[in-house]
């Protein structure tokens, strides 16, 4: 599984963090950081990350 | 199964949609209709009010992503539900069509209350005021239209200091329009704020030329002569206290309605939305669940008072509930363990400073702490119950957020 977050429309508001944090973290300087290709046993947590970012800015790619 | 099951969905966005997730999700196979009277696929509303209005407003562009799972969901779109007869099991469509149904979604949702005042144009008579000009903001087509007027030097009344009027605010300023707001309340966003920090946001607003007229109402709206009420434009507005604005915008964010109506005759409460059970039954009707910001629900979080919560995070935190209960009523999986409990979240972006809230603000409003950072800066506040941290706010410090939202999920 692939993760894109387009750091053009992210605002580090970190929802996908408390959905996914083995994926997406926010760093000391209040930005996104995250791991492109995670486990494939972390997609339902990676979907939800996707559902719950206010900007819609997480795509999966299989 | 013998016939195929049918799950009515009612409004087609945010809710509806995720509705439709989690009920594929929990193994359901039959058929699920979602009805929605605007002509849009699903779609994301909070940029509404901020970064879609500042640049251009597309459906393209707000468009919830649509998941192979929900890819057979028929979704019958620009029309209405007109009716619902819950013990007969069917829903009537605004094309006259019915459509009879297992399992039924409420997910219609609010739309913007409107002012309706008296024409001062028109002494004496309460005609609905000039109507060219003024704005809500709810829908694309809502956010295209004040869009198209909010051009450099638009002279912009906003009524109402909520979230979305002070975002409304913020954009226009942005954009170059003189932006006024008026509000009965002394403080924007008292309610969700307190005033400490209400008050801080002010000065922010002020600071980058937004005007407030608080502690009072627009009293009527001041018209082009002529026909008022047909296409006349908005030229201002004359206060409560007798002052007069002039305006050539005015965006009216004064609250909102909850879209109840076609489920009137059924003998349900919908005095303030749809009251629920807490697994979001509507009021012990079996095989009908609510979702969204239309859902009023207990939260055994905070007390078993029920309440509608209009935050973006709760389309999807009660559909996944929502989804359980009704698979559960028709036979077709286990009820959830426990009531519903989420921890509310919520967000606002006004220039460049980025709100995020997390918990029950509101009900922690008489005892109200500066956490860490100061007001006129970078700030964490928290709102107490009895010396229990109930909610949290921070202004920008993203980096903290996990912290706290960790401190408000676990009080409580
Ligand atoms: C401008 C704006 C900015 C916002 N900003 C934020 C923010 O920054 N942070 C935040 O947390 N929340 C924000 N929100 C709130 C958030 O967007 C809502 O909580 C969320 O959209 C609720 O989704 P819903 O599906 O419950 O209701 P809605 O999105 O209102 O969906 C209901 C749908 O049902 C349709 N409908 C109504 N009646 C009928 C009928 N009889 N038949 C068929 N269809 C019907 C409606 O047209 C609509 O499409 C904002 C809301 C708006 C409007
Ligand atoms: S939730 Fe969305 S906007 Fe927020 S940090 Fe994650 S990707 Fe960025």
């Amino acid at each position: 599984m692939k993760v894109i977050v387009d750091m053009d429309v992210c605002k580090d508001h970190g929802q996908c963090v408390f959905a996914a944090p083995e994926v997406f973290q926010i760093n000391e300087n209040g930005r996104l950081v995250y791991v492109a290709e995670p486990d494939e046993s972390l997609r339902d947590a990676v979907e939800e990350a996707a559902d719950v970012c206010p900007l819609q800015a997480i795509t999966i790619e299989d | 199964m013998g016939t195929t099951r049918r799950i009515v969905i009612a409004g087609a966005s945010m809710g509806g949609l995720r509705a439709a997730e989690r009920l594929r999700a929990g193994g359901f196979t039959g058929e699920i209709v979602a009805i929605g009277d605007e002509p849009h696929l699903p779609y994301n509303r909070p940029p509404l009010s901020k970064e879609a209005l500042a640049t251009e407003v597309t459906h393209e562009a707000l468009a919830f992503r649509l998941r192979p799972a929900v890819a057979d969901v028929a979704w019958r779109l620009g029309v209405r539900v007109a009716g619902a007869d819950l013990d007969a099991r069917a829903v009537r469509l605004g094309d006259g069509t019915e459509l009879t149904y297992d399992g039924l979604v409420v997910a219609t949702g609010m739309r913007p209350r409107r002012l309706h005042l008296a024409d001062s144009t028109r002494p004496g008579q309460t005609r609905p005021g000039p109507v060219t000009g003024r704005h809500v903001v709810r829908t694309i087509e809502d956010a295209r239209a004040l869009r198209a007027e909010l051009r450099p030097g638009a002279n912009v009344l906003v009524a109402g200091a909520g979230f979305i009027g002070c975002e409304v605010a913020a954009t226009a300023r942005t954009l170059g329009a003189s932006v006024t707001v008026v509000a009965p309340e002394d403080v924007p966003m008292l309610r969700p704020l307190g005033p400490g920090l209400g008050a801080a946001l002010r000065r922010r607003h002020e600071e980058r030329g937004v005007a407030f007229l608080l502690g009072r109402t627009i009293a009527a709206f001041l018209g082009e002569t002529g026909r008022a009420g047909e296409g006349s434009r908005v030229t201002g507005a004359e206060l409560s206290d007798g002052t007069r604005v002039a305006a050539d915008v005015v965006v009216e964010a004064v609250g909102s309605v909850a879209n109840t109506e076609w489920l009137a005759g059924n003998g349900l409460d919908l005095s303030d939305g749809v009251l629920c059970d807490d697994a979001l039954r509507v009021e012990g009707r079996r095989g009908v669940v609510a979702v969204g910001d239309i859902a009023r629900f207990p939260n055994p979080r905070y007390d078993e008072v029920p309440r509608r919560v209009e935050h973006w995070s709760i389309p999807t935190d009660t559909a996944r509930h929502a989804a359980i209960t009704l698979l559960a009523d028709l036979g077709l999986a286990e009820p959830a363990a426990t009531p519903f409990a989420p921890l509310p979240t919520f967000w606002s972006d006004q220039y460049e400073l980025r709100l995020q809230s997390f918990g029950a603000p509101a009900l922690g409003g008489s005892d109200i702490r500066v956490l860490e950072g100061d007001l006129d800066g970078e700030v964490v506040v928290g709102y107490h119950r009895d010396g229990e941290l109930v909610g949290v706010v921070l202004v920008g410090m993203p980096s903290a957020a996990a912290r706290y939202r960790a401190a408000c999920s676990a009080a409580a």
